[in-house]
């Protein structure tokens, strides 16, 4: 059965592990739903968070190969459950948009304007997939000019540290 | 303190002396030039072998590794000089050999601005090798050779790619060699459990008719005594895989065959009747396992296995024992008890008995008029000496000569398996034969794949190598229109060829040289060539279109092994 994985890779940062990781996904046919990289607590090692929506038997496949990689220190799964995770989106609407109906949205979803700009204000929410989506397509009827969507952020909740495996 | 620094390339060249390399394999051009420089002071202490094309180095250096057990070395320019490497490295990495390849790269502040010979070679390599980098600095350069031959060696082998810009290779620096011992990313030998061990040892100890699989891995594992050890004690079948071969000598009792698409009847079909299945040091190739969905089901599996990536990728272990499979086997064979399995080993002898009626008669004696490729081989195992090394390209004579040569030790048999690399044998020749001028090399090789690498007779007669190549000629790309032939309605589709006059061509490399295409021939021709103290062509016009069998068909079962 297919479903959402969250990878989460722990690796040294050296140039083309990126490459190297992408590789294993796009080799087998496999898209990846989103891909976010960046420092992680111990200095120098890095952590990237990617999402398939894949099977079991897959996923630990996948996982095995990218802790192949040399540079790769560890990789864990997970499913949603055992994750608490984050995404962020911005919108991006018309001044002329703006009415008393869009403060009763942005309310809402509790989302919040963190700029305006010269004919357009940005709107940011942060939040799980669906909860983004469903606000896009309320901002749909505000004339939406551009709309973009993080991948995800996510931290474990089983307590297993990094440490161990250094 | 200026005096004692040195350029880069001579770090270079230092550095491989360091690790001991004895040969670099390789070939010059712009952005390694200042490499091949520093080489002119260090003929006396690393060996350069210039072979004719970047490809015949990378497989020279591979058939050096395989029967050395050492690192192969080989050296390119940038550009094309990198790109002819590719093969060699794919070819390296499916079949875990372990290889150093260096390549010049063009200046640093050039990267990217498609400058002349620039092309991206550790992206194009990434995924052909185990690892790889690139080095713009001076400083860098021994660390990353260091790094680059521990990764090669250690744990699963397999190719590294170092590639080094101009500017590091002439700019100065100091020359302080420290072996790489260590990588905190990279855990090359998990350590085995001893739970599974016992786990193991309950199963075998129990199984009814167990069954033992080996590969490469007890040859890199350097596991060769241990498995027949463990094999003198349970009296377990075994059989191996195309690149296992060689591991366990053909004469031990339970030696049973060779499996997979070209391999032994018994070995194949019996798998589907074996109750538990050990398997060391494989990775159920598809050649293998035919279709997977009707593999071994019914069989407990116990799979013995250093690279974790391989356990239950294809098929699923009960009994999954990660490690180095030496020392696997050690505990092993302290848990297991002492059997024997006649009636089990009999049932392959049957089976067996049966394939010598119907196939190997007819391959080793036939009594046809066309010579066959398997009558050449039972003529060298006539007069090779037991640790004798064949070498074979790839296609029917490949799994002729597998199937019919006399494999008595370890690192008897090199051949391109996992990629199927047309090609490699004349070359990997060279590199076998260039680790030991005093053991027997035999190359045997097809007429399509000869044509693909022959321009590397020119290094064998600079090197004055006694390779002896055995050219198998059917005038066809075989194993091809084998295939257009049983599959394809026998519509055989650019597979004849018009081929040269190879002995023309050898003679011209300064070859002995000898041609047979008569039965009353073929011995004589055979002795006088392991005779000959020097380079030896000997083209043997073979049946044009004979088949190789028994056969497993693409998507049959390993049950449906066919004898004709
Ligand atoms: C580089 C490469 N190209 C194509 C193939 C596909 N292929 C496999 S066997 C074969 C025919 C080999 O013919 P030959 O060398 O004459 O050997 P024979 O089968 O006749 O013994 C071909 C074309 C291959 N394995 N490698």
């Amino acid at each position: 059965m297919k479903r959402r994985y969250t990878i989460s890779v722990f690796t040294e940062n050296f140039i083309g592990i990126l490459s190297r990781i992408t590789l294993i996904f796009t080799r087998r046919g496999i898209n990846i739903d989103g891909f976010t990289a960046s420092e992680s607590r111990e200095e120098g090692i890095y952590r990237i968070t990617i999402e398939v929506n894949t099977t079991e038997a897959q996923v630990i496949q996948l996982s095995r190969q990218i802790e192949k990689i040399i540079d790769v220190i560890k990789a864990f799964y997970y499913v949603d459950d055992e994750m608490v995770f984050q995404e962020i989106a911005l919108y991006k609407i018309p001044i002329e948009s703006i009415d008393a109906g869009l403060e009763v949205v942005i309310r809402q979803y509790n989302a919040k304007i963190i700029s305006a700009e010269k004919g357009f204000v940005v709107i940011e929410m942060t939040g799980h997939k669906k909860d983004t989506q469903d606000l896009l397509e309320v901002l749909k009827d505000f004339n939406v000019l551009e709309f973009v969507r993080s991948g995800r952020v996510a931290v474990a909740k089983p307590m297993v540290s990094i440490d161990k495996y250094l | 303190m200026n005096d004692s620094k040195i350029r880069g390339a001579e770090i270079v060249i230092k550095s491989l002396v360091a690790e001991n390399a004895k040969f670099i394999f390789g070939y010059p051009g712009g952005a390694i030039m200042p490499v091949y420089d520093a080489l002119y002071d260090y003929m006396d202490q690393i060996q350069h072998i210039l072979t004719r094309h970047e490809q015949g180095a990378i497989h020279a250096a591979q058939g050096y590794a395989r029967v050395s057990g050492k690192v192969g070395v080989c050296i390119a320019t940038s550009g094309p000089g990198a790109t002819n490497l590719i093969t060699g490295m794919a070819d390296a990495l499916i079949d875990s050999t372990p290889l150093v390849c260096i390549t010049g790269q063009v200046l640093s502040q050039l990267l990217g601005t498609d400058a002349f010979q620039e092309t991206d070679v550790v992206g194009i390599s990434m995924p052909a090798t185990k690892w790889n980098i690139q080095v713009r600095r001076v400083e860098d350069i021994a660390p990353a050779i260091a790094k680059g031959f521990h990764i090669a060696r250690s744990g699963r082998p397999g190719p590294v790619l170092i590639d080094i810009t101009k500017d590091a290779q002439v700019a100065l620096g100091d020359f302080n060699y420290v072996p790489c011992l260590n990588i905190r990313s990279y855990r090359p030998y998990p350590k085995v459990p001893d739970s599974v061990i016992d786990e193991a040892a309950a199963l075998i100890n129990k199984a009814k008719r167990p069954y033992l699989l080996y590969g490469q891995g007890v040859v890199l594992g350097k596991a060769e005594s241990q498995l027949k050890a463990f094999l003198d004690k349970t009296g377990i079948p075994a059989a191996c895989t195309l690149l296992g071969t060689g591991a366990l000598s053909e004469d031990h009792p339970n030696y049973v065959g060779k499996l997979g698409m070209h391999g032994n009847y018994a070995p194949n079909l019996l798998t589907n009747k074996c109750d538990v299945l050990i398997s060391i040091g494989m990775r159920f190739d598809d050649r293998v396992t035919g279709d997977v969905k009707r593999y071994a089901k019914q069989a407990k599996v116990i799979h013995l296995e250093l690279d974790p990536a391989e356990i239950d990728k294809i098929v699923k272990a009960d009994v999954p024992v990660l490690g180095d499979c030496k020392v696997s086997l050690e505990k092993l064979i302290e848990k297991v008890e002492k059997k024997e399995h006649p009636e089990w080993i009999k049932q392959f002898r049957v089976l067996e008995a049966e394939e010598k009626r119907v196939v190997v008669g007819n391959d080793i004696s036939p009594t046809k008029i066309g010579l066959t490729m398997g009558e050449v081989i039972r003529h060298i195992n006539e007069f090779k000496a037991d640790d004798a090394i064949l070498v074979t390209d790839v296609g029917q004579h490949q799994m002729v000569a597998w199937r019919y040569f006399n494999y008595k030790t370890t690192r008897t048999q090199v051949t391109s398996g996992g990629l199927g690399t047309m090609g490699f044998a004349l070359p990997a020749a060279l590199g076998a034969q260039l680790h030991d001028y005093n053991r027997e090399v035999i190359c045997v090789v097809g007429d399509g794949g000869i044509q693909m690498t022959i321009q590397e007779l020119g290094t064998i007669m600079q090197t004055k190598a006694p390779v002896k190549v055995v050219l198998l000629n059917n005038n066809f790309l075989g194993m091809v229109r084998q295939w257009q032939q049983l599959f394809f309605d026998k519509r055989y589709s650019f597979t004849e060829l018009d081929n040269p006059d190879f002995i023309k061509i050898a003679e011209g490399y300064n070859f002995k040289v000898q041609k047979v295409d008569e039965r009353t021939d073929l011995r004589q021709a055979v002795a006088e060539m392991f005779v000959h103290d020097g380079p030896y062509f000997l083209e043997v016009k073979v049946e044009k279109e004979d088949n190789v069998f028994p056969m497993i068909a693409t998507g049959s079962s390993v049950e449906e092994i066919r004898l004709k």
